[in-house]
């Protein structure tokens, strides 16, 4: 790892990029409004365009529908070239036809409404990758070239200065910056993006607004983080989840399933018909709509779970949609829905439960150390080390402290666990945990000092991390590194608690450290002195006993567990291989947003059902305006199951078939922002919800039918 | 009057719930194997377990011995002239309705288009119905054993025969007898004399002999006790009788009726509560016994309220009364239908309709009798369902659209958990997350089972039920014409199609003998339609639903949390009570309006 100090940024280009070359990217807009004009619009020609049957017969239920409605067209020439009196005025049929066109363009428009508003989002993205122009560093000498950011390969090495857009994703590997990611993340606050440590990763399309940095090209072109996005917001439009597969199946069968009570219906009403006849002593039959064709459709396409129908669609791509709002990036649709099954969480301690880093805030010296000397060696240890906590070493230590020449700076590993420098003369001076620090002085002849042990302790049960500090074989103390937890961080996950979900603490403390913590934060596990493999190998044994979990990790060592995580959240910030092995990506690299996605999928899901639930609820009403409707000429005593005393049996029939066609667009909103979600229980929440769109189902369509038909009365639309 | 009607539906209730739990504890003993049997047994036990089966060799084995007793039946049937005792030298059935007979004895459906004493030899009575009776019933018992060790993840689904073999010797052999017993105490005769010549009371009132002889009246008989037990105990429900239950020595005293009603119900209750023991889930058990009990509740308030506490509206004195329907023929489109006025009949009915039913058992034993054979899948009748007042008679077609109402041997609730799958699927998504059953994820290919296996039953009925009121095939059977007719031919699917085996009696389906000279004209057509519509609707839904556990089965088991769905609450019953009652009325309301209801509400001689 390369020290800040030792680059020399002078040198980095000699030329100073020219003012007027340099881009702005233009702000994403968020799409929080529902009705923009031009989507609308937008969505208005699409559902026309959706009509044509290789579209439409993607979604079962409404192409039924299409089919219905063109029969009952072919119905309506027949009748309007007919002179045979009619039992309902052709009027009745002509407004059927419409109504059934109408749910079909009603349904496509709730898709098109929801595929429009991501197309938006990906327009704008598009946008902001075109205009992009790179300054490259030539192959072996400092000479900038201009580049599209389009022509980018991986291993390129650019320099983007303050005003200008990085152009690709990459790493930082000189350098420090503060970076305007609000094209991605909407976020206006600006991050500081360096050089080594978690922080190195940028993103194409973001804007450097100090500074300069020197950049790694980590993606080949059209695979960078915002092609990528772009086609996964576009691509959300396509692919079907497994839990909407199995929804559809669902769907389709009931579409089977209420076709085959209708079908013999024409019989069965024939039978009344040919008895009324024969009552009356007219030859043949009464004919009645009972066996009319379309209103036997206008009951089909009642009775088919239309409102699902049409808004399953649109309830996935709205999923997406909000996670892309919460500034999450899922790889695919599955991954959201995922993660409202999620049984266990795995959080980070530093940065999600504690204050970013520790701070070093003590030292215990061992032996003949005195405080002074054991500060110094601590300081030198760690004058290489970048990460906070080192840095915090150093300014704990109150002194200038300056690395001899020739010293070679060890750096952390999760394996080794400890770091420090080797000074020229073979004097190594090391921090680390506890253990790893024992072990190396053991190995250059070293003993376990007395004291130590106690003071690690002391240090440890005061929820505190120490770091003990060796110079060669001799232990000369331990430093005190203090976390700061993070404000309301118990009630939060007390909130995932309700959720039904366990909180397990992930920290490379030793246990009694990550005990205090675990026990003050309210979390349910924790997982000390985690290495790479111990994450892992904790995960899988979740998952062996049924659990799914779910991650949230930033570093390159947290990769291998992310990919096992069934969802597994990379932060936007942390290395190409967290991201790489996550499923989601999280823009505001804000480590709680795993309850956020969680809550997402659960909505998702809750969504589903209820809008399924609701419209098989509806159904019952609908019959007790059809039914009677159908048999007013055969069997009139059936109107005392008349039970909304509906007008007449023109009106009944039209009122249903209304009913059912407007509750789609009445119910777009529900399905593109989602039933709320609540942590409950899932027996209170199912409560909720079986009154509201069970019972509701029920109730509402009973209200709805009667109202259509006495406005369609009272504007003497039917008589 | 309040106890005399309602003592006794109650009265069942309560002990057969009582019955139910601890026989549900030595079933779940039994079919776990944790018994240990007589060494005589354990040497037939030994050569029958011929190995652990997985669901596709469970599956195979029930078809194919299924299959078996198929040709078994029919061949017994086919031979009835040359076989003995048969002093009354019976003729052989015509072909078709042997056909539907041996399908109809061996789906556990017991649907009778011929009259058993006027039919049936002793011998066909013994070797084809005992026998049917004893077996057709194991085999749905021994289904649903197979899918609970399926939903449970055991490593096989256990071994077809020896599952037949403990419920047979262990179950329904010692309860037969004990009931057999009963039955021969009551009065029920056991014999394998085919029939005793008495001298009626009125001389001549069977006729005179060509010398001037007063005729004697020839009364049959057989073993029918032994018959009895297990026809109620099995949920069966074919009589030894034509007049079934009704008839005074298959049920000869009010005491042989209540304990004829609690056979049926025994098993199926014992049944829920066998489901929760295996998997070790009680008080699911108990949630799903609930909702069934509400439904019965449900059926057996419905059918006994509006058919001994209400009068028949057709019997009820109305003026003359117009209405005026659509016709596109008529002058200005409407049409007057002009019904007479009904004068009121010299009829006396404050104890509701009394027409149809054996009085010696109380009035509102007929009514109770009706919901709990079609709740149970019984079939048997101690009353006519025909002359049930109509809209009481909406409650056994209920019983028999729903079929899960405690059902029948394991079938009804393997039906119970189809709807409880589809309910969790719909409406359990509601509390965010992938619906799951016992920690079991479902997913498309569970969920696709589940409806196949839902699907087979409205389209066994409503399909059928149109294609006959739609033609002459129907129309020449109907006993009566209109709404009335349109439910016998609606009752004799739906009966057929729940493998419930009751009757709409009117209904012309009895071909009789071979050799008769006058069937009913549309006896075959309704022999082989039926005979169709029980086969598929018998295994269709036993072989879906086993791999439906199979494949849940394998799944991981996630482990239960705050947010998982609970399956053993008050709100889970509402969800399952809403899903059966929602589902159920969707596929059969229009059916429903078009029979009972219209008869109900309509006029005669439209309705009444």
């Amino acid at each position: 790892m390369e020290s800040p100090s030792e680059l020399k940024l002078d040198k980095i280009g000699t030329k100073p990029v020219p003012a007027e070359e340099q881009t702005r990217p233009p702000r994403r807009t968020k799409l929080r409004t529902m009705w923009t004009p031009g989507l609308g619009k937008e969505a208005l020609k699409d559902s026309f365009r959706m009509l044509g049957p290789d579209i439409q017969w993607k979604n079962p239920v409404m192409f039924t529908v299409e089919v219905g409605a063109f029969l009952t067209f072919l119905y309506v020439i027949r009748d309007a070239l007919t002179t045979a009196p009619q039992l309902v005025p052709i009027s009745y049929f002509i407004a059927l036809d419409a109504w059934l066109f109408l749910t079909v363009l009603f349904a496509n428009f709730a898709t098109a409404l929801a595929e429009a508003r991501g197309k938006a989002q990906a327009e704008s993205l598009r946008r902001t990758r075109a205009e992009t122009i790179a300054y490259r560093l030539r192959e072996g000498g400092g000479e900038l070239e201009k580049a599209p950011s389009t022509a980018l390969q991986a291993g390129d090495r650019v320099v983007v200065e303050a005003g200008m857009v990085i152009p690709s994703d990459g790493e930082v590997i000189a350098g420090i910056a503060a970076v305007d990611e609000s094209a991605i993340t909407g976020e206006s606050a600006p991050v500081i993006r360096e050089s080594g440590g978690d922080r190195s990763g940028v993103t194409g399309g973001t804007r450097v607004i100090s500074d300069r940095i020197e950049v790694r090209i980590t993606t080949k072109p059209g695979e960078s983080f915002l092609d990528r996005m772009i086609a996964l917001v576009e691509g959300a439009i396509r692919q079907r989840t497994p839990n909407e597969i199995a929804l559809t199946l669902v769907l389709s069968a009931f579409t089977l399933i209420f076709l085959i009570v209708v079908v013999p219906l024409w019989p069965m009403a024939w039978n009344a018909e040919q008895y009324m006849a024969s009552y009356l002593g007219l030859p043949g039959v009464l004919k009645s709509l009972g066996t009319d064709v379309p209103t036997l459709i206008a009951l089909v396409v009642c009775l088919i779970p239309t409102t699902i129908g049409a808004l399953l669609a649109a309830i996935g791509i709205a999923g997406m949609d909000r996670a892309l709002q919460a500034n999450i990036i899922a790889k695919s649709g599955k991954a959201v829905e995922t993660a409202g099954d999620i049984d266990v969480v795995l959080l980070d301690k530093t940065g999600t439960i504690t204050m970013g880093n520790r701070q070093a805030t003590g030292f215990v010296p061992i032996g003949a150390y005195s405080e002074a000397e054991l500060a110094h060696l601590a300081a030198l240890a760690s004058v290489a080390d970048e990460t906070p906590e080192g840095k915090s070493i150093v300014n704990a230590a109150r002194m200038e402290v300056e690395a001899p020449r020739d010293t070679a700076f060890v750096p952390f590993s999760a394996q080794t666990r400890m770091s420090g420098i080797d000074l020229p003369g073979g004097r190594a001076i090391r921090k680390g945990a506890p253990d790893a620090i024992i072990k190396f002085a053991m190995r250059q002849g070293g003993h376990i000092p007395e004291g130590l042990e106690a003071a690690v302790d002391s240090v440890a049960s005061k929820g505190a991390t120490p770091l003990v500090v060796a110079d060669g074989a001799d232990i000369a103390g331990v430093i005190v590194l203090e976390d700061v937890l993070k404000p309301a961080m118990p009630q939060r996950f007390e909130r995932i608690r309700k959720m039904g979900l366990r909180t397990v603490m992930i920290t490379g403390d030793n246990p009694l450290t990550a005990a205090t913590i675990a026990k003050r934060a309210g979390v349910d596990d924790f997982l000390a002195q985690a290495t790479p493999a111990d994450k892992l190998e904790y995960i899988r044994k979740q998952q062996a006993e049924g659990k799914m979990v779910a991650m949230m990790g930033d570093g390159t060592n947290d990769a291998p567990a992310l990919a096992q995580a069934d969802v597994a959240l990379a932060m936007n910030a942390g290395t190409q291989a967290a991201k790489e092995a996550a499923n989601m990506v999280d823009l505001d690299s804000d480590p709680t947003k795993l309850i956020e996605v969680v809550e997402i999928g659960k909505q998702l899901l809750m969504t589903r059902g209820a809008l399924t639930t609701f419209s098989i609820a509806n159904d019952v009403a609908k019959y007790f305006a059809i039914i009677p409707a159908m048999f007013a000429g055969t069997l009139p005593w059936l109107n005392a199951m008349n039970v909304m005393r509906l007008h007449s049996p023109a009106s009944a029939i039209l009122s249903a078939v209304i009913f059912n066609a407007l509750i789609i667009p009445f119910l777009i909103p529900v399905a593109l922002k989602g039933v709320r979600y609540e942590p409950l229980g899932a027996d209170a929440l199912l409560r909720k919800n079986l009154l509201v769109w069970g019972l509701g189902g029920v109730i509402v369509p009973f209200i709805g039918i009667k109202l259509i038909d006495v406005v369609m009365v009272g504007l003497h639309l039917v008589h | 009057m309040f106890l005399q009607i309602w003592f006794l539906p109650f009265a069942l209730l309560a002990t057969a719930t009582l019955i139910a739990i601890p026989l549900s504890g030595y079933m779940a003993w039994i079919m776990d194997g944790k018994y240990k049997p007589l060494p005589v047994l354990r040497w037939f036990e030994k050569r029958l377990n011929f190995g652990e089966q997985n669901w596709k060799q469970y599956t195979v084995s029930l078809l194919i011995f299924n299959a078996l007793l198929f040709v078994y039946g029919f061949v017994v049937l086919s031979l009835q002239p040359w076989m003995p005792l048969n002093p009354r030298k019976l003729g052989m059935l015509a072909p078709t309705t042997i056909f539907n007979t041996v399908i109809s004895f061996m789906t556990n459906t017991d649907l009778q288009h011929y009259s058993g004493d006027v039919s049936f030899s002793n011998f066909s009575q013994t070797f084809f119905c005992i026998t049917m009776l004893f077996i057709s019933a194991a085999v749905g018992l021994s289904a649903l054993t197979a899918i609970i060790r399926a939903l449970r993840s055991d490593k096989s689904v256990g071994n077809y025969f020896l599952d037949m073999w403990r419920v047979l010797v262990y179950m329904f052999v010692p309860a037969a007898f004990l009931y057999g017993l009963l039955f021969l105490q009551q009065g029920s005769p056991m014999t394998y004399k085919s029939d005793v010549q008495v001298a009626t009371l009125e001389p001549g009132a069977m006729g005179t002999t060509p010398t001037g002889q007063p005729q004697l009246q020839t009364i049959v008989v057989g073993p029918v006790a032994a018959f009895e037990s297990m026809k109620m105990l099995g949920t069966n429900g074919g009589g030894f009788f034509g007049m079934n239950s009704a008839h005074p020595y298959e049920n000869p005293t009010a005491f042989s009726n209540f304990f004829d009603t609690l056979a049926m119900m025994m098993f199926p209750f014992a049944l829920v509560l066998m489901y929760g023991r295996m998997l070790k889930k009680t008080r699911h058990a108990w949630v799903i016994f609930s909702v069934m009990m509400v439904l019965m509740l449900g059926t057996i308030v419905w059918s006994v309220h509006f058919d001994t506490q209400k009068p028949n509206p057709g019997l009820t004195a109305h003026p003359a009364k117009t209405y005026q329907v659509l016709d596109a023929s008529a002058a200005g489109g409407k049409r007057a239908v002009n019904v007479p006025a009904v004068a009121a009949l010299p009829v006396d009915q404050h104890l509701g309709n009394l027409e149809g039913k054996e009085l010696r058992f109380g009035t509102s034993a007929g009514a109770t009798f009706a919901a709990v054979t079609v709740d149970q899948t019984c079939g048997a009748v101690n009353a006519e369902h025909d002359s049930l007042n109509p809209i009481a008679a909406l409650s056994p077609m209920v019983g028999m659209w729903l079929n899960c109402i405690y059902g029948g041997k394991g079938v009804g609730m393997i039906n119970m958990l189809l709807f409880l799958i589809i309910g969790i699927f719909i409406a359990g998504q509601m509390v965010g997350r992938t619906p799951e059953y016992l920690g079991k994820k479902i997913d498309a290919r569970v969920v696709k089972l589940a409806i196949i296996a839902l699907l087979v039953h409205p389209l066994m009925i409503l399909m059928p039920t149109g294609l006959f009121a739609g033609t002459s095939w129907g129309l020449k059977a109907e006993s009566n014409p209109g709404a009335h007719g349109f439910s016998q031919i609606l009752y004799q699917f739906s009966s057929a199609s729940a493998n419930n085996g009751s009757a709409f009696d009117g209904l012309g389906v009895d071909y009789g003998l071979n050799n008769n000279p006058s069937p009913a004209p549309t006896a075959r057509q309704f022999d082989i339609a039926a005979g169709l519509v029980m086969l598929f609707s018998r295994y269709l839904p036993i072989i879906a639903p086993i791999a439906m556990a199979a494949f849940l089965g394998i799944k991981k088991t996630s482990p239960f949390g705050a947010g998982t769905l609970r399956d053993d609450t008050f709100t889970f019953g509402f969800l399952l009570i809403g899903t059966i009652v929602i589902i159920g009325a969707l596929l059969f309301l229009p059916a429903a309006a078009l029979g009972p209801v219209a008869e109900h509400f309509g006029p005669i001689p439209f309705g009444g």
